[in-house]
Formats: C-alpha cells, structure tokens, sequence
C-alpha cells in the first residue's frame, strides 16, 4: 500500500493535478458550492487552448537547454486570422481555413528552425527575432479584416456533452497522442535522447537535425491550430489574442514535470497545470480580488508550486 | 569545455595574437559602428551632441537592465521578470522616492535583497530560474499595479537634474555608457571574486571543490541584477519624468538580446559587461532613431527591428563558427 502511495506522490505530475484540485475546491468553498461545475467546464474549455501549444512548448524546452518558442503569441495571431479570412464566414470553407491555419503555424516553425540552423542563433533570440516580423505581417495583414469564423465552427468550438467541452475530449485524445509519440516513436525517443546529450545523440546516429526540425515545426503547427480554435471559441481574430499564451505556454510545460533542463518530458502533467493555472484565475476573480492582487498572488503560487514540486531533481 | 576557459582569468589576456577571436570580440563595436554609419548616412544632422543626447537617452536605463541581465545569465540562469522589475522600480521611484524618500529607498533595497533571496531559492532547491522569474514577473507587475494603477507619479527632482546633466564634449548618455561598462567590467572581469562568479556558470563543481560557496556567488549574482535593474528603474524614470505599470515591460526580452548581440552565451558563465553595453546601445538605436530616418511605414518596424538583429546576430556567429572549426 505504501508502495502505491509511494510511487503515485513521486509522479511529478501528481502534483498539478492536485494544486488544481486545491483551487478549485478554495473556490467552491467560497461560493458555497454554486457554479462548481460551471467553473470545472469553463476550465475545460479554457485549458485546451493552453494544453495544445503547450504540448507542442514541451517537445521544444525537451530538445534541451535554451530550446524555447517564443514566437508562439504571433504565431497563434497570425494563424487565427489566417483560419478566419480563408474560412470567410462559410460553414463550408472550415476545413480548408484549418488547413491554412496549420499551413501557417508550419511555415512559422520551419522559419524558426531555419534561423536557428542556418543562421546558428539560439533559439531563444532566433523565435523572438522571428516574432517580431511575424508578428508585423500580422499587423499589415489583418488590418481592416473583418474577421469572424462561420457560424457552424463558433458553435462547434462551443459544444458541451454532459458539460464537458467537446474541444477537452478532442484534446485529452490529442495529448494521449502526444504521449505515445513521445514515449513509444522513434522520433520522440530522439527528442528526449537530445534533450540528454545532443552530442551523444548524434553519436548514436541520430539525426539531430531532422529531430529539431521536426520539433520546430510541430510547434509552430500547433501555434497554428490553436490560432484557429481561439479564433472561433472566441468568435473573432484579432492580434493580440496568442499574448498570454508564451507564459502560459511555458508555465504550464515546467509546472507539469518537464525538466527545462530538457530529455525530461510529461504529457499529463501539462493537462494538470493548465486546469491549475485556469483555476486560480478563476478563484481570484470568484474572490473578487483587483487586477493587482490577482496578479501578485497568482506569481507567487506559482514560485511556490515550482518551490513544492519542482526541488527534488538531483543537480546535474 | 567552454566554460572552463571562461572561468580562468587568462582568457581575457591577449596570451597570443588571434584576428578571428579579436573579430568576435569587435563585432558588437562593429555592430554599432554599422548602425550608427546607417544613421550618419541618412541624417547626418543627427550626429551631434544634441542628436546623441536624443538618440540614446533611453538607451541608459536599456544599458543598465543589459547589464542586469548579464549578471544571471553569468551564472547559468535567465531573467524573466526583470523588465517587469523595472516598472515597478519606476512606480516606487515617481510614488514613494519622492513623497516619503526613506521608505522609497527602504523599498528599493529591501528589492535587492529580495533578488538575493530568489537567488539563495533558485540554488537550495535547485529551481529552474526561468519558471521563478516568470512566476515573479506576474509578482512585480502586480505590485506596480497596485502602486500605481494609472500612469502617473513623478521623478524627485534630484533624479531629474542628475539625468538632465550637460557635461561638455561628450554627451550624457556616452559618458553614461562608458561609466557603466567599466563599473561592471571592473567587477566582473577583473577582480578575484568576478572571477568566481563567473566560474560559478562555467564549472560550478570546480568552483565548489576549491571551496568556494555556490551559495553566495548565486545570491550576489542575483543582488547584482537587483541592483542593475533598480538603477535601470530610476535612470528611466528620470528620463520619463512619470511613471506606468508597464512601463518596462519590454525590457526583458531586450536585455536578453542585449546580452547575445554583446557576445555573451546562455551557458558557461561567458559574458560580456563592455559588449553588453554595446549591445544595448546598438538594440536601442536601431529600435527606433534608424527606422525613423529610415522611413519604414510604422506597420513594420517591428519587423524591422527582428530582422536588425537576426542580421547582426548572423554575422557574429559566422566569425564565431569559424573560431570553432579551427
């Protein structure tokens, strides 16, 4: 029994998963018990656009150090207008505006990878670079766009069965994926292999290049997705609507377990700290806290998460 | 290993000639001389003490929040928060400094020593210094919301009249400049305890074996960036004269790619005080002052910006790839 106990408490990602228990119930504590299931399917519907790009944030930090994606808020931004200008308002165009949406976030990615390999800058300084004028085509691009999704995909981003979003269902099946290729495909293999020793890696024969290639561009893809699917939820494209998404992005890839260390990576634990981080906004707001407060506290629970979870790594 | 070579003070000694490494050590210069060749050429009337006093004013408080910066990325870590650090530096100095001076200056170094704790937090539980200073951005922010929830305040006189200084010849943001690199390239590169500190990236077992505490090197590098950001605070307060939440936001990915335009590395304790203070200035003249005579439509200069220093950060690691094929 110990045992079980044992192993389940040194899951990183267990952790997560309980914080956001504690928020949530802190916040139906203070409503005595009204909106709780409200709040559990907003959380829901909120944390998928966190999970998706911050799936694709933890195969990058997992190709090692100084492996990040900043560029994901103008990616996102761009893609979601993108999505909604190739959609044009018409049920029948959803497919091909996904497509565009993806096409973008993709070509985003293998820019990134481009400049990180052709040009050798670190991939930190190569995706801010990279954002920049992404997020100035962005700017060019959709100004003067009316831009709103078509009806049937606002609606479809918004169904709910038995309260659960169908977007969540959509994507716990798309995290369940991402852990399969992570733990059981060769490429994922080589991504954790990597983020261990680059060196080693390549010594064992695997192509890095390719592997961080990949990883960029599935990055950047998902960015573009994601793009897409704000857009509709959200009912309306706009630049500024990836913003939260680089903090969040990576805030929810080291809550989760993932080593930034990289060649340590956790799909659950993404899924636990996106409801966390959702959570505790919205238990702030039930608690009515100002703008200020709720920012101050949400830094500090954050530091003592990482401080609770995150200290048992033994140093390198 | 690079970092080894990085934490011996000989490497700085020009022990022998090389043209490749004086090129990589050169190129942030060279960076700026490039701009600043860009901007003669498209406005010659801005190269005067009136222009650079212009131009580079806000590059002060950018230099300082480089050199703030450059401190943690010296000991293996990054700074996520410190542009928000900055702003609410800024709302402490347009509320506090100037209405009740003691407690303003209570604060600010009551901020310092907080940085030296986040470092002693950052080292004890082994924390990835990413997701602290992340968590502490939102930290920062929110206490310069609270402080100051419109934009508004403003800078003590004193803070005003030393930034408004006219010293002869050589404008005040150059002499500013230069008093910041040395200050941090005497502390950093030339005295013993520099040395540790930077040994502290490079080879932190080393470091530790030959009995030096990796506690205090982390916490003093930690106060150091305190220390930098509360001056990059007041120097940008003393420019705006007021004061915003927001104020500094954009600082933190700034200071970063000040450091790397500068030729300092994420990893190994390799960092450069003087080429970090090139950077920043080379970043804050190409961010606005050359795009303006450049006439590029507002919609793209930001792009312009990201394409300046992809450009320039191309160019340093041709030299530096070179070094390394040898």
């Amino acid at each position: 029994m110990m045992g079980v106990v044992g192993r389940i408490v040194a899951r990183p990602w267990i952790w997560s998963f309980a914080g956001a228990l504690l928020v949530w119930l802190a916040a139906i504590l203070f409503t005595r018990g009204y909106g709780a299931g409200g709040m559990l399917t907003a959380a829901l519907s909120l944390a998928v656009f966190t999970v998706v790009v911050g799936v694709g944030q933890m195969f990058v930090i997992t190709l090692g150090p100084g492996n990040v994606d900043l560029s994901l808020p103008a990616n996102i931004g761009l893609a979601s207008a993108v999505a909604m200008t190739v959609m044009a308002g018409d049920d029948g165009r959803v497919a091909l505006g996904l497509l565009a949406a993806l096409g973008c976030g993709f070509a985003v990615g293998v820019v990134n990878y481009l400049l990180i390999r052709a040009l050798q800058i670190p991939p930190i300084i190569a995706t801010l670079s990279a954002s920049f004028v992404i997020q100035s085509i962005d700017i060019s691009f959709g100004r003067g766009l009316q831009i709103k999704p078509p009806p049937g995909f606002a609606d479809f981003t918004n169904i709910q069965l038995l309260g659960i979003p169908i977007l969540a269902i959509l994507a716990v099946v798309f995290t369940v994926a991402a852990g399969v290729l992570l733990q059981r495909t060769i490429y994922g293999r080589s991504v954790l292999a990597i983020g261990q020793n680059m060196r080693a890696a390549r010594l064992a024969g695997i192509r890095v290049g390719w592997v961080r290639f990949a990883t960029y561009a599935l990055s950047g893809t998902l960015g573009g997705l994601d793009g897409a699917l704000l857009a509709g939820y959200f009912r309306g494209a706009n630049v500024d609507i990836g913003n939260e998404y680089l903090l969040a992005s990576i805030a929810v890839v080291v809550i989760g377990g993932t080593s930034v260390a990289g060649g340590k990576a956790n799909v659950p634990g993404i899924w636990g700290a996106a409801l966390f981080l959702v959570l505790l906004l919205t238990m702030l707001n039930t608690f009515g806290v100002s703008a200020g407060v709720r920012l101050v506290l949400t830094g500090f629970i954050i530091v003592a998460v990482i401080t609770a979870a995150g200290g048992q790594k033994a140093s390198r | 290993m690079a970092g080894s070579i990085a934490a011996s003070p000989s490497s700085d000694s020009p022990a022998r000639f090389d043209l490749r490494r004086l090129l990589r050590a050169l190129l942030p210069a060279l960076s700026l001389a490039l701009v600043l060749t860009a901007i003669a050429w498209l406005n010659p009337r801005a190269i005067s003490y009136f222009g650079f006093t212009l131009m580079l004013n806000l590059a002060i408080p950018i230099a300082l929040a480089t050199i703030a910066q450059m401190f943690v990325i010296a000991g293996n870590d990054l700074d996520l928060s410190i542009g928000a650090f900055v702003g609410f530096v800024g709302c402490v100095t347009a509320t506090w400094l100037r209405d009740a001076p003691l407690i303003g200056v209570a604060v600010l170094l009551g901020c310092i020593a907080f940085y030296a704790a986040l470092g002693a937090l950052v080292y004890l539980r082994n924390l990835p210094s990413i997701v602290v200073t992340l968590g502490m951005s939102f930290v920062w922010q929110g206490l310069a919301i609270l402080l100051l929830p419109k934009p508004g305040g403003k800078a003590p006189d004193w803070l005003l009249a030393t930034m408004g200084v006219k010293p002869p010849f050589v404008p005040f943001p150059i002499l500013a400049a230069l008093v910041i690199a040395a200050v941090a390239y005497v502390g950093l590169m030339r005295t013993s305890y520099g040395a540790i500190l930077r040994g502290s990236g490079g080879n932190p077992v080393a470091i530790s074996r030959a009995g030096w505490s990796l506690l205090k090197a982390k916490m003093v590098l930690f106060a150091c960036t305190g220390l930098f950001g509360v001056l990059s605070g007041l120097a940008l307060i003393g420019i705006t004269t007021s004061a915003d939440a927001n104020i500094g936001n954009g600082y933190t990915l700034l200071s970063i790619a000040g450091v790397i335009l500068g030729g300092g590395e994420f990893v190994g304790g390799r960092v450069s005080p003087i080429g970090a203070v090139i950077g920043a200035l080379t970043l804050a003249l190409a961010a606005s002052p050359l795009l303006t005579f450049m006439r590029i439509p507002p919609d793209w200069q930001v792009a312009a910006n990201g394409a300046i220093l992809i450009v320039v950060l191309a160019a340093r690691v041709l030299i530096s790839r070179k070094e390394s094929d040898r």
